[in-house]
């Protein structure tokens, strides 16, 4: 009698490995085109630059710097 | 599942969520209740198509995506705390936690975690409101519902049926960023649809609900007054769907399809009201089914005509605009 590698419970564990996977790189899709569509929505570029609430060379005005 | 055969009772007692058999990956979506799940992304769909303003595609089908999980984890919330009575009723001992293959731990677990993955992202993709909303829903029917209400009254679906009611108002919310009397209309048909929807359906699985314990107006209040609710409900749907058709989302087809399915809903609950309970046993409780899956048309037909109206801009503003 031939021995059988592969159980049941093999390919059970296979298909919930493999779901899991499947729902992680949703994840990360879902996450990368989010970010992609909330910058593209801002009209003006140095507003993404205010997220963090860091000063940036860039933002202060030409007039007032010394 | 195949799975349900191999531990077809499972013993109540302290190792109940012993796991007997391993579970696979749809073990985990079951706890989700999929079919649940679709009835709520359907109308929150309409929510959010009806809702004026811009929104881009991929941030809708986002907000869709954490009404749908925000649902999902209602169910697996509600599979983890039902777990003793869901292995006593033939209609649902079948499921992952009664059935041995997934832990109530788990269930738990994965609820948890999966309410606060939709909140979030709710809050990041659309806005805070919107994912309050939800927040509130899936409290709503996890606690209010599922702890406090399911086996103490048997008002337990009237005052419940209020979280299976909100995901159009949290579609629309999304979108908008406010609330407004469309979708409160919207959430008040389907609040007023789901007591003749359950009970319908409680007149001919009512051993069910009573082997579990569960006081369902069936149980509680016996057939005829089952039949009395039906009826009330079904002629309070006929002004809210009305009133449906007159808001804003509304508009000729959905006052068509307010005027065309109310009328058969209506006719349907009052042949449910008019019969006994030994009529309705001789035809094998023909006139409860049939009202019960008109129920489903019900529902249905009253939100495809909310989205046909705005995908065909043919509502009230575009008529007052003329």
């Amino acid at each position: 009698m031939a021995i059988r590698v592969e159980h049941e419970l093999h390919a059970r564990r296979r298909g919930r490995n493999l779901g899991l996977l499947a729902v992680l790189v949703a994840f990360v899709v879902l996450v990368f085109f989010l970010t992609v569509v909330k910058v593209r929505s801002l009209d003006d570029p140095r507003a993404f630059q205010g997220f963090d609430h860091t000063v940036r060379p860039a933002m202060i005005p030409q007039d007032g710097g010394s | 599942m195949s799975d349900a055969t191999l531990n077809p009772s499972v013993p109540a007692g302290p190792n109940r969520d012993v796991p007997l058999a391993e579970a696979g990956f749809g073990d985990y979506v079951a706890l989700l209740k999929p079919r649940v799940m679709s009835l709520v992304v359907f109308t929150a769909l309409a929510g959010i198509v009806a809702a004026p303003g811009p929104l881009h595609p991929f941030i809708g089908f986002v907000a869709l995506l954490c009404i749908a999980v925000g649902a999902g984890a209602s169910g697996a919330l509600n599979m983890w705390w039902d777990a003793d009575i869901d292995r006593l009723m033939r209609r649902t001992r079948s499921r992952p936690v009664p059935a041995g293959r997934v832990e109530a731990g788990e269930a738990l677990a994965l609820g948890l975690a999966l309410a606060g993955f939709a909140v979030m992202m709710l809050g990041l993709a659309a806005n805070w409101a919107a994912a309050g909303l939800l927040a509130f829903t899936i409290f709503f029917y996890a606690v209010v519902y599922t702890m406090w209400l399911k086996r103490r009254t048997p008002q337990n679906i009237v005052i419940g049926g209020l979280a299976g009611a909100l995901p159009p108002l949290v579609g629309w919310v999304a979108v908008t960023g406010s609330v407004a009397w469309a979708p409160l209309l919207m959430v008040l048909l389907i609040f007023l649809w789901t007591p003749p929807h359950f009970w319908a359906l409680a007149l001919f699985v009512r051993g069910d609900y009573g082997r579990a314990r569960v006081p369902m107006m069936t149980e509680v209040r016996g057939d005829r007054a089952t039949r009395d609710q039906i009826l009330l409900y079904a002629l309070l749907l006929i002004p809210a769907s009305g009133a449906l058709a007159l808001s804003a989302a509304g508009g000729p087809v959905v006052l068509a399809a307010s005027v065309g399915l109310t009328a058969l809903f209506a006719v349907a609950a009052w042949r449910v009201w008019r019969r006994d309970a030994a009529r309705s046993e001789a035809d094998g409780w023909a006139a409860e089914r049939r009202l019960f899956r008109l129920s489903l048309v019900y529902l249905f037909g009253h939100f495809a005509a909310v989205m046909a109206e705005a995908v065909l801009g043919t509502g009230w503003s575009a008529w007052g605009g003329a």
